[in-house]
């Protein structure tokens, strides 16, 4: 189990103060900041169409289950009015149709909701994805690896050995935000970023990792590829995964992407449910 | 089937409707037209749901051609010149172009979207929702893509035969500042930076895309330090990178950004903005959310005006119109008080209007 969703279960149990998890966007991963104690979120208006659910400015295991909580109870209370909510590390913005429903209404809904937390309805889901790290897949291994210290079988080990889960979902269609990494292997992007990337690509951005989803430039280290499409518009439903889903990497000889790939192509859905 | 056969367009010519809803969670962008008001109005001109897909031209023309056809439609948003063979036709009042006649939009003279809105729509198949094309994702429009000459764009067909006319009233808003809410990062700006977005003239750069303005004018000065988490965006979030010149995310946008966001383009004035072409000025005003909600709901009123038919814009075909003044000719040359930015182009002002006061 993840550090985050044992900090939510530990949580539902009693008003513990949360451990911190090392996570942060590349541009302040060292921006630690002490356990706060448990504070209502800041509610504020996003221009007519929408509420941004601040629950802290910092990424912490328990700011990272309360985003999830929130979006479930959401999700389960079907708020008239309410169109769809963008899961954040540490925010949740609530799209709403203003004249549908008031945002003062709404924020009031909000509030209460957030009160009284209860534990996540949806219990949560596990998958191993599989990851061809290396190789013409992993085009950073080797600088990585060395910028680390390590040896190259080590940081696939350390990567593949750790559980995540995924935070949230942007900037582009499908492309996974991924907390739980080991902070050993933590590694601050590429200085120069690389023109293109493959769709796939599991890469490690500061103390995030992630799976990219299109093809595209990125400054990250870029460690394997799996070739699981994790989004698929042919597909129903169209993103294999959710926000709060727990992920685990399986490495796979590198010899066998091409055939996962075309099975993958051709529709099926590659990520193993294992729980 | 009835189709139009692109002849030439620009390359950012798309089939776009009301936008993919509710994949954002998922980094999906709405996208759909620029113009949202423009295409509820082409949508009303040839009776269509106000959400149908268009053709969306971005600062270029299109030439085509009718072929298997008739074809009713209507152009709205942006001016242009229009011509079906020799007969001119104007923006914002639907017309009929006849199997086998070319027709001829030219450049885009005012604004930077246009949007052709055919009755019964365009028979490319929607993909999550949308007929909106994704351009990143490759999904929508048709296969995926955005249009191209040579391309034959499949029609659904009108069942109705075209029995008249039908004009548009539009307002007379294009020089208006853009309303925008504050925040939800305005903590992360001096008191100086938030006048600086308020009081000073932005103009639009070069950097213009359906993901995204680029403004350009006096840098907004940050609080030092300042960093935050990335977070959801929404079409209109105003975002200031560390250069302090202002980005506005439009239809296509990124759905998670790490830049603090100074505030909101509210969505009545979001269609407004995208209308800007490069070097052209843009101030914002501020208003207040309670305030951003009522005008969304003045919006509201006037699309339910359009659909039904109390501007002179077509409501249930085939059957007549609720008023003389339903049928008037040209809008173009009924142009009336410029000065006054609240002013429609309509003989009788809705009672809304009236009492909503001027803006």
């Amino acid at each position: 189990m993840s550090a985050i969703s044992s900090a939510s279960t530990a949580m539902a149990k009693t008003s513990v103060t949360p451990g911190q998890l090392p996570l942060s966007t590349g541009v302040h991963d060292e921006r630690w900041r002490a356990p706060q104690p448990f504070a209502l979120p800041a509610i504020k208006a996003v221009g007519d169409c929408a509420l941004l659910v601040e629950f802290g400015k910092h990424l912490t295991a328990d700011v990272g289950a309360r985003v999830l909580q929130l979006d479930d109870a959401l999700t389960r209370e079907r708020i008239p009015g309410v169109i769809e909510a963008i899961v954040a590390y540490a925010t949740l913005l609530v799209i709403f149709d203003p004249v549908a429903i008031r945002y003062e209404h709404l924020r009031e809904r909000l509030s209460e909701l957030v009160s009284a937390p209860g534990r996540r309805h949806r219990s949560t889901r596990r998958f191993r994805v599989p990851v061809a790290y290396g190789d013409a897949f992993g085009l950073d291994i080797e600088d990585a690896a060395a910028r680390l210290g390590m040896t190259q079988s080590d940081l696939i080990s350390a990567h593949a050995g750790a559980e995540y889960t995924i935070a949230m979902f942007g900037f582009l269609p499908g492309f996974a935000y991924l907390t739980g990494l080991p902070s050993h292997i933590a590694l601050p992007r590429r200085a120069t970023p690389r023109a293109r990337i493959f769709s796939g690509s599991i890469a490690i951005g500061g103390a995030q990792t992630a799976i990219g989803s299109i093809e595209g430039p990125s400054g990250w280290n870029v460690i394997g590829r799996t070739p699981l499409r994790t989004f698929d518009a042919a597909r129903f439903p169209a993103s294999i995964f959710e926000p709060g889903d727990e992920i685990r990497f399986e490495a796979i000889p590198v010899d066998c992407f091409d055939d996962l790939a075309a099975r993958a192509n051709a529709g099926e859905v590659l990520a193993e449910r294992i729980a | 089937m009835t189709a139009l056969e692109i002849a030439t367009c620009g390359p950012l010519t798309t089939i776009q409707d009301c936008g993919r809803i509710g994949l954002s969670r998922m980094g999906l962008p709405a996208a759909g037209a620029m113009d949202q008001r423009a295409l509820r109005i082409a949508n009303a001109l040839v009776g269509n749901p106000a959400g149908e897909a268009v053709i969306e031209l971005a600062f270029a023309g299109l030439v085509g051609r009718a072929i298997g056809g008739d074809i009713e439609m209507a152009v709205a948003g942006a001016l242009a010149d229009i011509t079906c063979e020799t007969r001119k036709e104007v923006t914002h009042q639907s017309f009929v172009l006849r199997d086998g006649e070319t027709l001829r939009i030219g450049p885009l003279i005012t604004g930077a979207f246009a949007v052709v809105a055919i009755a019964g729509g365009i028979a490319v198949p929607p993909m999550l929702g949308s007929r909106s094309l994704d351009l990143r994702a490759g999904i929508g429009g048709l296969d995926g893509r955005a249009l191209r000459p040579g391309d034959r764009l499949p029609l659904n067909g009108s069942r109705v035969p075209f029995l008249s006319r039908w004009s548009a009233a539009v307002p007379l808003d294009r020089d208006a500042p853009i309303r925008i809410v504050l925040g939800p990062q305005d903590d992360a700006f001096t008191e100086r930076g938030l006048q600086t977005l308020i009081d000073r003239p932005y103009v639009v750069s070069n950097a213009v895309s359906r993901m995204a303005y680029r403004l350009d004018g006096p840098p907004i000065e940050r609080r030092p330090g300042v960093e935050i988490l990335s977070d959801g965006t929404l079409p209109g979030s105003i975002q200031v990178p560390p250069d302090g010149q202002p980005i506005v995310l439009m239809a296509d946008r990124q759905t998670i950004g790490g830049y603090p966001k100074i505030g909101t383009v509210i969505s009545a004035d979001l269609g407004r903005l995208a209308q800007r072409r490069p070097g052209e000025e843009v101030r914002f005003a501020m208003v207040s959310a309670h305030e951003a909600r009522e005008i969304a709901a003045q919006v509201k009123l006037s699309e339910v005006e359009i659909q039904f038919g109390k501007y002179p814009a077509k409501s249930a075909r085939a059957e007549q119109p609720m008023f003389d003044a339903a049928r008037i000719g040209n809008v173009a040359d009924a142009v009336v008080d410029a000065s006054d930015s609240a002013t429609w182009e309509i003989p009788q002002r809705p009672l809304w209007m009236l009492t909503s006061g001027t803006r």
